[in-house]
């Protein structure tokens, strides 16, 4: 357990520095001149030579990097050009946003998706099972921005009971909970159709094993060992999905975000872009990646600890 | 005969298959006729509704709507395709060599996968965009490099299978080199599953370029593109809801039948799998 541990983190690091290298690579190193891309083609010499001086960009790449790197991991993530704020603030204050939405969203697709799922392999080939199906063929083909758009046409247009975007702070919890409502129920959508099929074939696949069988013939009722021997065991391919699922849960957000008007770190990474701000840009999109990255590799150990056999591995 | 059967017994293969060319269909004939202009701009029919002006009525600039949405299908699926294919020919090569290798080269390419998988296209693109500006080459190489892992994961796995067979063991024996084998031998047997995993992936692929043009990194204006048509609709939401409507029912028309005819073939390369899904 120790080695395969040892051997999990170090395969981290190493993904987690060759994602901060293509970053650096991809925003400081291909464009040539990285200060030219956020002024324009018309600026002036003299700003261009500050800006240059402010970046660094006369020390060598690898001096830049190294620093890039150390500032990130220890929370100084330099000034936003644009902003001029440290992007650590500008960072936190939006994670305040996106880090209750994803986890809305992520709390929602579950409590959707796995009872659907269970009712769908219970139901095997009957009508319940057909239509959670289809439900899940629907979900899956649905853009998370257009069913965002959908909601705002209908609860906020037509019903008027939601604000059609914004977000008013957490000054208000309820009022806050209430414009993260909508964009979380967007961004549900789509991982609780994948959820919910995965949720399905996994149960599926459990009960078609031994122990449920010797299960049924000691007496227990389908549902009773259905709840206490097979779901237990189904729900960790479910896991992992919900693992792989967080890139696309990130890519959601910043759509969502925009959608909705809220003020999260999708939004503030769209913004950088309109005004190429460059900084912003690579701290940011190393936070995704860096996310994306850790809570793949918690979702491994989590499944090496569910799975004995595993281990091994 | 046997096979032919299944296909034609197949409903969401007939199903998935029937959207799919209607949607290609839709999507060749809009480069040499559409019912009006997509670029004609006419003040006068500016957002009117459904089949007040045209089929499907006009945008905010009075321009008809199906033929954007038509245009639109056209450049939706070639980014798509073109971005798939670039995925599909990047992961097939480092899948199949990893498999072919092993040892440190297959460690360095998932390793490289796992890089790569935690850049969704959206911000890849974002990158890209504020780099190049924004176009069709930042959505084909924002949606293509996530492709590559995707490939590279399923190619590798199911080469390492092909490798396990007698007939890799008896052509090893016979001195063909990893190259040749994976060439002659491994390639032919997972064309079927690659093909099948192409289909899903250009799916999500038109999703991906829906989402980027949303956000106005994908195809730039005046042409027209299912993303940026939600995106304009946004601000004429409660004046005219249909621009909001259609271009996301396109989409999800178009990945709902990509996607049910990936499951179909997929059910009739290995039919294994039919039961649990």
């Amino acid at each position: 357990m120790i080695f395969l541990l040892l051997r999990r983190f170090t395969a981290l690091a190493i993904t987690l520095l060759l994602a901060s290298i293509a970053i650096f690579l991809v925003l400081e190193i291909l464009p040539g001149d990285p200060a030219a891309i956020m002024l324009g083609t018309e600026a002036r010499e003299d700003t261009l030579a500050a800006l240059r001086r402010e970046m660094g960009l006369d020390r060598p790449a690898y001096e830049r990097y190294l620093n890039w790197l150390g500032g990130a991991l220890s929370g100084n993530l330099g000034l936003s050009m644009t902003y001029k704020v440290p992007v650590a603030e500008l960072v936190a204050d939006r994670l305040a946003v996106t880090f209750p939405l994803a986890f809305l969203a992520i709390l929602i697709s579950t409590a959707m998706a796995v009872p659907l799922g269970v009712i769908a392999a219970a139901n095997h080939e009957r009508p319940a099972d057909h239509g959670v199906m289809l439900f899940s063929q629907i979900g899956v083909a649905i853009p998370n921005f257009w069913f965002g758009l959908l909601l705002i046409l209908f609860f906020s247009s037509y019903l008027g009971w939601f604000s059609a975007g914004g977000f008013p702070g957490w000054d208000d919890p309820v009022a806050a909970l209430k414009a993260l409502l909508l964009p979380a129920v967007a961004l549900a959508l789509p991982q609780a159709a994948i959820l919910a099929r995965v949720t399905r074939s996994s149960v599926l696949e459990v009960l078609g094993e031994d122990f449920v069988r010797t299960a049924r013939a000691k007496g227990l009722t389908r549902r009773v060992a259905l709840r206490r021997h097979v779901l237990r065991n189904a729900l960790i391919p479910v896991v992992t999905v919900m693992g792989m699922q967080f890139s696309f849960l990130v890519a959601g957000a910043i759509l969502v975000e925009n959608v909705f008007t809220l003020p999260g770190l999708g939004r503030l990474l769209f913004q950088a872009m309109s005004q190429r701000d460059l900084v912003v840009i690579k701290d940011v999109v190393l936070l995704f990646a860096a996310l994306v990255i850790v809570v793949n590799f918690l979702v491994d150990l989590a499944y090496a600890w569910l799975d004995p056999r595993l281990r091994q591995g | 005969m046997t096979a032919l059967r299944t296909v034609v017994r197949h409903p969401t293969l007939n199903l998935g298959g029937l959207v799919t060319l209607l949607l290609l269909g839709t999507a060749v004939v809009s480069q040499v006729w559409t019912p009006a202009s997509p670029t004609q701009i006419q003040i006068t029919q500016r957002l009117a509704p459904p089949l007040q002006a045209g089929l499907l009525g006009a945008d905010h600039f009075g321009r008809d709507l199906t033929s954007l949405l038509m245009v639109g299908a056209w450049n939706s699926l070639s980014i798509a395709f073109v971005a798939v294919l670039l995925g599909m020919a990047g992961g097939v090569l480092l899948g199949t060599l990893a498999a072919a290798w092993r040892g440190w080269a297959e460690e360095v390419v998932m390793r490289l996968a796992d890089v790569t998988f935690a850049f969704p296209a959206v911000l890849s693109a974002i990158m890209i965009a504020a780099l190049i500006g924004p176009g069709a080459t930042t959505a084909v190489i924002a949606i293509g490099v996530f492709n590559i892992p995707v490939f590279a994961r399923v190619s590798r796995a199911a080469a390492l299978q092909v490798w396990e067979r007698d007939f890799v063991l008896a052509a090893r024996s016979a001195g063909k080199g990893p190259v040749l084998i994976t060439l002659h031998h491994v390639l032919p047997n997972i064309a079927g599953l690659l093909v099948v995993q192409a289909t899903i992936q250009l799916a999500l692929a038109i999703l991906a370029e829906a989402g980027l043009s949303f956000l106005g990194v994908g195809m730039p204006p005046p042409h027209p593109s299912w993303g940026r048509m939600l995106s304009d609709a946004q601000t004429y939401l409660s004046q005219a809801p249909h621009l909001a409507i259609l271009p996301g029912l396109a989409i999800a028309l178009a990945v709902l039948g990509l996607n049910m005819l990936g499951d179909g073939l997929r059910d009739i390369i290995d039919p294994k799998l039919r039961r649990k899904r």
